[in-house]
């Protein structure tokens, strides 16, 4: 279809994603400027199926957003009442490190909540859409329109193409979305946030980001083991010194028990398995006794943005901003990143409210806002922490972190993040091969039955999102170097070598893919390209995810 | 000519729902809900006869809880021109539904029902048979394919033999299997648009309608699932295993 026959639809401002900080956004700028036109589109099927999230919420912005919240029905039923971080020594052993508040003001989590995010933003979705928001979950920004150098909104994509990408019988042409603004919330590696990054150079000044995977069980456990706010972290084994990661464990709602797993993608064995980590943890006995009479009811993956304040890039551009874990605004000694997402998208929205009235070409006044907020003050605080991990190892980056924590980061010094996740892998005849234990089915699972309980819907004969640039560099680099890093590090079984033997060849099932963007991210010559599939496609997260 | 389809707001079909830990039914709490699918071919259908000028107008209309707002307003982004809903939080059973969809017959007058052979929820397949008896009408069943004039349906039935064509004097029920059509996907338009079209709200409680409960759900359990498959590499190693372990020869 040519460009000039799409349907074309014009708004105020356009926002890409709905998560806490595009909600945010959209919720903000109808409270300042009732009249706009405020269109919102989101990739999943419905707001908060995409949402993969611990989550232990601040609700600093909450507050801001809406002082009287806890009236509005905002599901925030579990206050954090207890909590413990474990250091594990071995598969058996582990001691429990003290949190004193004035020491690590990042690890107290009095006052906070223990939430299921995709709920709380289909929370935020309806308050939106009382104050005249429009959402159109289902509909996925598959490229930019950029003209004169300006972005004026996005494409979305075709619907019902078959697999050679020909219209089919139920073939829905995409149509271009305008706008003065648009608002990019994609969460952690957007794909089209990846593109305007590049086009603007808007990481001219910052590091390259960093990031994490991290992989997510809800658990329903009998009531009498369950105790609602509750919450545990975990780091040391099953990981060595150099790699960085840990577990969470919180009880929370109706029986359910949030539990997952997040490691650093900088990790440098080829041979590891996040989701193979992910599985092996829970045998340990600190984690084991909480799920014990439970049974498993959802699985889930996403990146995040670990960088923190060093890898913000710049945060305006022609026509439009980015916002929340797009911009890498997550907190990673506190694990938070909503509350910050949340505080940028509002702080956007503040700018924008302006500019609509000044017809500016770029919002520019986000960027100072952002500056002068809490969000900069808090990550600039803790920016030493996670590269310190990088840096001195786990165990004396922990005593490091102590002493930053103290000082508040007041430190006259910055680590910075040299290069990305995707240049620290070792060769692996080089490495060392990880072995993981069988699953049991009870406690530990496979990859297969997992990803069945993300409740995926790709629709099979649709073009693969999924690409390599350059087919032949899988063999040369991939396989023959790495031995196929992908099919450990996806959590949903997408890449398989088949024929390994006589010809290896990678086989993508495109199908099973989550949406947790670590391929992209982590391959070694960012050769596979991550792009949005039809709308509406990938996981169903249940309520309560 | 006038068309009224029934749809159905269940939980969606990618979803894997589990059973609720005392075994009394689905847990449905937070899952993703959508038309029922045999009802969207139903809908796709109506649609089509409507872009060739066959049918002129199509009612759809859901029965349940306040939500089936949104049912109604797919079917309408799919094209349907206006709704009727039927507020209830009772569990309705497949005679009750067809007493209240024949009441909304006798209202609106339509020349067709076109409604899904069954739910994806509790699969009864029984609706629409109901509603053929209590108006008297001609019914088409598991229709996979329709050609319709203004005074008669032709239909083709997917049956155990094959397919069975038969022609129906109209008014009918016509309820359709998956096979009949690919449901479209409604366009952003077109969903912006269906919010827009009118959706007319009835209580059941104000209907005069009879639901009482005929049946009972002693409980709810998970298919078993099939034990694993193992591969072997001789026919020795299989008589091995069926003289030695499951013990049969
Ligand atoms: C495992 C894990 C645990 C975490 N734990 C916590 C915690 O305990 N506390 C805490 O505060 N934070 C936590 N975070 C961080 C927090 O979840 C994120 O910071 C937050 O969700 C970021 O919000 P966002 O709106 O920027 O992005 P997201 O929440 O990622 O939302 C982005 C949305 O945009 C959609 N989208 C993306 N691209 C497109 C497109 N092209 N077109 C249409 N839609 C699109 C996505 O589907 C998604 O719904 C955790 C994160 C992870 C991964
Ligand atoms: S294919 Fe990539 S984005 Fe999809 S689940 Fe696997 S690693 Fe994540």
């Amino acid at each position: 279809m040519s460009e000039s026959a799409r349907e074309k639809m014009e708004f105020d401002v356009l926002i890409v994603g709905g998560g806490p900080s595009g909600l945010s956004a959209a919720i903000r700028l109808k409270q300042l400027a009732p009249s706009a036109q405020i269109c919102l589109i989101e990739k999943a099927s419905e707001i908060g199926a995409h949402i993969v999230s611990g989550a232990v919420l601040e609700p600093t912005a909450l507050k801001e957003l809406f002082s009287d919240w806890n009236s509005r029905g905002a599901p925030l039923e579990t206050p954090v009442k207890k909590e413990r971080i474990m250091y594990l020594l071995n598969d058996r052993k582990s001691i429990q490190i003290p949190i004193i508040d004035w020491m690590m003001p990042n690890m107290v989590n009095e006052g906070n909540y223990i939430i299921s995010l995709g709920d709380f933003c289909r929370w935020l979705a309806s308050e939106a859409e009382a104050l005249g928001v429009e959402i159109y979950p289902g509909f996925a920004g598959s490229d930019l329109i950029i003209e004169d150098n300006q972005v004026m909104g996005v494409l979305i994509g075709d619907m019902g193409l078959d697999k050679d990408g020909k219209p089919g019988s139920n073939f829905t042409p995409g149509m271009e979305l305008r706008a003065k603004y648009t608002i990019f919330s994609e969460g952690c590696r957007g794909s089209l946030s990846k593109k305007l990054i590049s086009h603007y150079n808007l990481r001219k000044k910052s590091d390259p980001q960093t990031y994490g995977i991290g992989i997510k069980e809800l658990w329903e456990i009998p009531s009498d083991l369950h105790f609602p706010g509750y919450m545990q972290h975990s780091f040391g084994w099953p990981l060595d010194d150099n790699t960085y990661g840990g577990s969470w464990l919180y009880h929370f709602g109706k029986n359910l028990v949030s539990f997952g797993f997040v490691l650093g993608l900088d990790y440098a064995n080829p041979w590891l398995s996040p989701f193979g980590e992910t599985q092996r943890v829970k045998m340990h006995p600190a984690l084991k006794k909480h799920f014990k009479g439970g049974r498993r009811i959802a699985y889930g993956a996403r990146a995040l943005s670990e960088g923190g304040f060093q890898s913000i890039p710049k945060l305006s551009f022609p026509g439009g901003v980015l916002v929340g874990d797009a911009a890498g605004f997550l907190n990673m000694p506190k694990i938070k990143g909503t509350h910050t997402a949340m505080k940028s998208g509002m702080v956007a929205a503040e700018a924008i409210a302006e500019a609509l009235n000044s017809a500016q070409i770029e919002p520019v006044n986000y960027q100072k806002r952002m500056q002068q907020s809490w969000v900069w003050e808090e990550l600039y605080s803790v920016r030493n922490i996670r590269p310190s991990f990088a840096k001195f190892g786990a165990k004396l980056a922990t005593v490091y972190t102590g002493i930053d924590s103290m000082l508040r980061g007041k430190v006259p010094w910055t680590f910075h993040h040299r290069q990305g996740d995707n240049t620290k892998l070792d060769p692996a005849d080089m490495s060392q091969p990880v072995c993981y234990p069988k699953p049991d089915n009870k406690l530990t699972f496979d990859r297969e039955s997992s990803v069945y309980l993300a409740n995926i819907d790709h629709r099979d004969d649709q073009p693969i999102h999924l690409k390599l640039k350059n087919e032949a560099i899988w063999k040369t680099v991939n396989w023959d170097v790495f031995k196929s890093p992908e099919s450990r590090y996806c959590p949903a079984a997408v890449y398989e070598v088949v024929n390994a033997d006589v010809e290896p060849t990678l086989q993508i099932n495109s199908q099973n893919c989550v949406h947790c963007k670590t391929c992209d991210i982590k391959d070694p010559t960012q050769n596979i390209n991550w792009e949005t599939p039809e709308g509406g496609s990938g996981p169903n997260y249940p309520g309560g995810m | 000519m006038k068309v009224l389809v029934p749809v159905k707001r269940v939980v969606d079909s990618n979803i894997k729902p589990l059973v609720k830990s005392d075994n009394s039914g689905v847990e449905t709490d937070g899952l993703k809900m959508s038309m029922n699918p045999f009802d969207e071919t139903a809908v796709e259908e109506a649609v089509r006869l409507k872009e060739q000028n066959i049918v002129s107008e199509i009612v759809a209309v859901s029965i349940g809880e306040a939500k089936c707002q949104d049912t109604l307003r797919t079917a309408m982004a799919m094209g349907a021109y206006r709704s009727i809903l039927i507020t209830s939080d009772e569990l309705l059973e497949p005679l009750s539904i067809a007493k209240i969809l024949q009441k909304i017959v006798e209202k609106e007058q339509p020349n067709l029902v076109l409604m899904g052979k069954q739910a994806s929820d509790d699969d009864t397949n029984a609706t629409g048979q109901i509603l053929a008896g209590l108006l008297g009408w001609s019914q088409g069943t598991f229709v996979s394919k329709l050609e319709l004039t203004s005074d008669k349906a032709r239909v083709h039935r997917e049956i155990d033999e094959g397919v069975q064509i038969l022609d129906l004097t109209l008014p009918a029920v016509i309820t359709t299997d998956l096979r009949l059509n690919e449901p479209r996907f409604a366009s952003l338009p077109n969903i912006m648009k269906a919010r827009k079209k009118p959706i007319e709200t009835i209580a059941l409680s104000d209907m005069d309608i009879k639901t009482t409960t005929r049946l009972e759900m002693l409980s709810v359990k998970e298919a078993s699932t099939s034990r694993e498959g193992i591969i072997l590499n001789s026919v020795e190693e299989l008589v091995e295993k069926l003289q030695n372990e499951a013990k049969v020869i």
